[in-house]
């Protein structure tokens, strides 16, 4: 059992050990749907849901595999698992709330295959966190990742005004953007215990 | 992509993923593991190792499976093979070196999710006979292992001033007086250096490309 008190577990995964700045999970909706702030803040909501939806399913999918013994079947049934729910949770908001759909809509079924997902529940269950521990820890981590992609995004808008060569453009410039925003989080290492 | 009708010649398949398509600098897929594991070169080649094996192995089952998978499920049914093999390299390193398990950590597991594997199944593999999905997957595999190593190799030399750090055959570039740029094993320079050499393979392309250019004219 982990004895880690709830706010140092929130600031830990937000802020000291960043999913995307530190851990580097889920990069490639970071490069991807970073380029405008409005975009940014929806797709980092949509994150922060399906890490709470998966978190769950995570942990219940541990509990039964620890009573079956089959500790080798976790993989495949955390992505198998966490896939089907998300899907079955985008369904229901589709029929119940069209205006939170319209929101999140187009990036659910996207990030349910998305490294910091899997990355997550992996984690959670290396941790050995109990069951508000994991809620926290997801929401702690979905946090973390909207922070990182809303400021990045914020600079990568600054950044179309500016006159970049024409090699550095796209990718590799974002890459090294990225990199100055992480060094800038290392600042926090060690906060939280 | 290529389909049954228009099928690349089968060296081309192999050397494609090398460098016209190379998943990481031109098709900027699976960036996750290429930032997080390459601070030291052997990190770097156990990672493309174990990625080139369940690349290789899946492309196999999808291809020998391609025409008895039906297509609603077919994701699915691609995540359960790879996540078969990705089961089966975790165990393997976990009994082969407990070391070199801890500090690649989750990524081992997280290869799963790898765009690289999936992608390669969906778009070449199911649509492709056995032996070419084999040779692209292996072309492929072999193009991210050489992406790892070309940060790994960067990140460790300057990071620690060592080659192969933690292998009997480790060795010492700068001599014991270097002074190791720490911030290049910690996660900011990986962001960099890959920036670095994208920014490098993208001015190399453009000069190739400009030289075709000029001696088709001439």
């Amino acid at each position: 059992m982990n004895t880690e008190s709830l706010p140092a577990i929130f600031i830990d995964a937000a802020i000291v050990n960043n999913f995307v700045l530190s851990m580097f999970l889920g990069i490639c909706p970071f490069l991807g749907v970073s380029a405008k702030k409005e975009t940014a803040v929806r797709m980092g909501l949509a994150v922060i849901f399906v890490m709470l939806v998966s978190s769950m399913c995570a942990y219940g999918i541990n509990i039964v595999l620890e009573l079956a013994g089959a500790p080798y079947l976790r993989l495949i049934c955390y992505i198998a698992v966490i896939a089907s729910a998300v899907q079955l949770v985008e369904m229901v908001i589709k029929k119940f709330s069209p205006a939170l759909f319209r929101a999140l809509g187009i990036f659910l079924p996207l990030i349910t295959t998305n490294c910091a997902i899997l990355g997550l529940a992996l984690f959670q269950t290396q941790n050995e966190y109990n069951f508000v521990q994991c809620l926290v820890y997801a929401l702690g981590a979905g946090a973390g990742f909207t922070i990182a992609l809303t400021v990045m995004a914020g600079m990568r808008e600054k950044l179309e005004l500016a006159d970049v060569p024409d090699i550095a453009q796209g990718a590799a410039i974002t890459l090294i953007l990225a990199g100055i925003l992480s060094l800038a989080f290392m600042g926090f290492a060690g906060l939280g215990g | 992509m290529s389909t049954q009708e228009n099928t690349p010649r089968t060296l081309d398949v192999f050397l494609r993923g090398l460098w016209e398509e190379n998943p990481v600098f031109v098709m900027l897929l699976g960036m996750c593991p290429v930032l997080a594991v390459t601070n030291k070169v052997i990190n770097c080649f156990a990672m493309g190792v174990s990625a080139t094996f369940v690349l290789v192995m899946s492309s196999l089952i999808v291809s020998l499976l391609r025409n008895y998978i039906p297509k609603q499920v077919r994701i699915a049914s691609y995540i359960v093979i790879i996540a078969t093999f990705v089961t089966i390299v975790d165990y393997a390193i976990q009994a082969i070196s407990l070391d070199l398990y801890d500090s690649l950590g989750a990524f081992i597991q997280l290869i799963v999710v790898n765009c690289i594997i999936l992608g390669r199944a969906e778009a070449f593999a199911s649509r492709n006979t056995p032996p070419k999905a084999v040779l692209d997957a292996i072309g492929m595999g072999i193009g991210f292992t050489f992406a790892l190593l070309c940060l790994g190799v960067v990140r460790e030399a300057l990071g620690n001033g060592t080659l192969l750090m933690d292998t009997p055959w480790e060795i010492s570039l700068f001599g014991p007086r270097f002074a190791p740029w720490s911030v290049m094993i910690l996660p900011p320079g990986g962001f960099f250096v890959l920036g670095l050499q994208i920014l490098f393979f993208n001015w190399l392309r453009k000069k190739l490309q400009r030289r075709k250019t000029a001696a088709e004219q001439a």
